[in-house]
């Protein structure tokens, strides 16, 4: 089984400090991580190599520094690993993002599952796994919470809804993105690390996984950051007291000014 | 300190701290309360590889390094000194074999020994034989193919969890200290059972067990190096595995301080931190100097160790008393800067000093030690 988990290296701290004039993070200073669901994908990965056999990658889009988290992954026993790196991919938003690395994964070509965590905890946008599906037009399955079984070309797994959950099935190759319900992901080992600090990364640019220009960095982002802020602290409430019916009317009508007017 | 640990070291360090924060940490006192011994703990330290520490790469290890079984058993007892013994405890048992036994005993026991799937002990202390350890009395009679043990073995750690054991035990009592053989011995083995598992002060998560033999025979494969040799394998076992105790007694006392410091800086009292106090600033800086000196004395003596060096028993001794009081000391005064809180087992602190203690007496009390020390001087002077 050919299996691709797709992370991102984001900044350690939730406390993320913005540059009010390019409305985006100040990385500098602060300590980078693999993302924290991107972790649940890289261990599900891994069951699944251990449980079927065959090869694990991990990919990564980002600057030369997220090599790091790509070490980090062949720590954790990861087969192999691919930086996708330039300059053209600055500026990428989640579409253009899900477009880079789903023509790397093409051109990676044999893979049964592609693995992503649920969302990114610096944007949150939980869009890039979808969007890799969409690019390559294969089935999705988004909160995955367990994969029950694997047979002849066909998955059957748990989707956490809010109340409860799915029991979905479906054919090979698929993309998953999956919650932390799912497992609790290994500690690397002493002989992975070892591997790791001597590891050959493979690194990519732009043209060796053959991406329209248009379609990547920028230039491929149909939306933009226009704002970020931190929205003002909600004024504290208003308590109403006495008999019921005088207290709700009060209420209604100040909704009805509030919303009204 | 820079210690300029080399990058492999580094990355020792930094593992078993993960382990430590992430695993250990949030289980101690539970472990503490209930003196469970803590596989799921073994597990995950033997999945990180850092069973392999002690045991040749041919076998299943990483290679046998003293420094590096000091970097992870230091890390470890910083978050519970009852956890990290249980790992230190299996190297303790696993040093006579990788030191003294043949190839088919290597074989036979130390793959699964390196993946953590066994645990081992050390068994020579007796009720009769403590610091006196050439007192002990379990017998080991030659017959035939075979060698009955009996006898008891008492203050075992591990014991009644580990399943390899080594045991000594008088193969001739007419020949005094040279009567004394090294065995291997499993869990299972008809004829050997366990007593009483003691309960303890400190390092509670631990297991400390009699062990009971009974006209137990075992093949004569069993017998490590020849006989006569027990006294041997042991001295030179200790002479391996006192940087480990000191390692130990280092990450408690290095946990301690870490408490203590939070602590203090987070404590106020007349309306400020009580960290900005000159007497808690002092016992601090006294704490933190006393165990960089402890950690010197440590690593150089396992630097010394790993690089073949024969004569260490006199370092061994230093490093075992030297860090083990200080761990004592140190532990103390960060209960007493916890005050009153530090008293109360809501709080992790007493632990440490309950868990320090016991590194002042096994693994040769520290009074042994001071002989230890003292004889060697007085051997080197008088040349």
């Amino acid at each position: 089984m050919n299996i691709i988990i797709c992370i991102k290296q984001v900044p350690e701290t939730t406390e993320v400090r913005i540059n009010p004039e390019t409305n985006t993070l100040i990385r500098e200073g602060v300590k980078s991580i693999i993302n924290p669901f991107d972790m649940y994908a890289i261990e599900e990965g891994m069951r699944l190599k251990e449980k079927f056999g065959g090869k694990t990658t991990v990919i990564t889009m980002g600057p030369p520094q997220a090599e790091a988290a790509l070490r980090e992954a062949i720590s954790m026993g990861i087969d192999e690993a691919i930086l996708l790196s330039d300059r053209a991919f600055a500026g990428s938003d989640t579409w253009a993002t899900s477009y880079t690395l789903s023509c790397a994964i093409k051109k990676i070509s044999q893979f049964d599952v592609i693995i992503c965590g649920k969302q990114a905890s610096d944007g949150d946008t939980a869009q890039v796994g979808p969007g890799i599906a969409a690019h390559l037009d294969l089935p999705q399955v988004t909160y995955v919470k367990k994969i029950e079984e694997i047979t002849d070309k066909k998955m059957r797994l748990e989707r956490l809804m809010e109340e409860g959950f799915e029991i979905i099935e479906t054919p090979l190759p698929v993309l998953l993105t999956v919650v932390k319900e799912i497992n609790e992901p290994r500690l690397p080992s002493l002989k992975g690390m070892i591997r790791a600090k001597q590891a050959k990364i493979i690194a990519w640019d732009a043209s060796d996984i053959q991406a329209e220009p248009s379609s990547i960095g920028l230039n491929g982002s149909p939306t933009q950051v226009v704002k970020i802020f931190t929205p003002a602290p909600r004024k504290s409430g208003q308590i109403f007291q006495g008999d019921t019916q005088g207290v709700v009317e009060k209420i209604a009508e100040l909704l009805k000014k509030d919303i009204l007017s | 300190m820079d210690y300029l640990l080399s990058d492999e070291q580094k990355m020792i360090k930094e593992l078993a701290h993960k382990i430590a924060e992430e695993k250990i940490r949030p289980v101690a006192a539970k472990y503490d309360r209930s003196e469970e011994y803590p596989w799921d703990i073994i597990k995950i330290i033997a999945e990180a590889d850092l069973f392999g520490l002690f045991i040749p790469e041919e076998y299943g290890g990483l290679s046998v390094n003293v420094l590096n079984l000091c970097l992870a058993t230091e890390e470890l007892s910083r978050a519970c000194g009852g956890i990290a013994v249980c790992y230190a405890a299996s190297a303790l048992g696993t040093f006579p074999i990788v030191l003294f036994g043949n190839e088919e005993q290597k074989k036979k026991y130390l793959p699964d020994l390196a993946k953590g799937k066994k645990v081992a002990a050390f068994a020579i202390t007796e009720p009769e034989a403590g610091s006196d350890a050439s007192a002990i009395k379990t017998t080991a009679k030659k017959e035939g193919d075979y060698y009955i043990l009996n006898g008891l073995k008492h203050f075992i750690t591990n014991g009644g969890d580990a399943q390899v054991y080594i045991l000594i035990a008088m193969t001739d009592k007419t020949k005094g200290a040279r009567g004394a053989s090294a065995f291997i011995i499993e869990k299972g083995t008809p004829g050997f059972t366990f007593g009483k598992k003691e309960d303890k002060f400190g390092i509670r998560a631990s297991s400390t067990c009699e062990l009971i033999f009974t006209d137990c025979k075992i093949p004569k494969e069993n017998l490590l190096s020849k006989e006569g040799m027990g006294f041997i394998v042991t001295m030179k076992t200790f002479d391996m595995s006192r940087p480990g105790v000191a390692a130990q007694a280092l990450g408690i006392a290095q946990g301690a301080l870490e408490l203590a410091v939070k602590y203090a800086k987070e404590r106020n009292q007349f309306g400020k931190s009580i960290s900005s106090f000159q007497g808690i600033q002092w016992m601090l800086a006294d704490m933190a100097t006393e165990i960089e000196a402890a950690r010197a004395l440590v690593y150089s003596t396992a630097r010394m160790v790993d690089a073949g060096i024969k004569d260490v028993a006199k370092e061994s001794a230093m490093a075992k008393m030297f860090a083990s009081d200080v761990a004592m000391k140190v532990a103390v005064d960060s209960l007493q800067i916890f005050g009153g809180y530090g008293y109360m087992r809501d709080y992790p602190i007493e632990k440490y000093v309950r868990d320090a203690k016991i590194t002042q007496i096994y693994e040769g009390t520290n009074q042994i030690q001071r002989n230890i020390i003292a004889l060697q001087l007085i051997k080197e002077m008088a040349k």
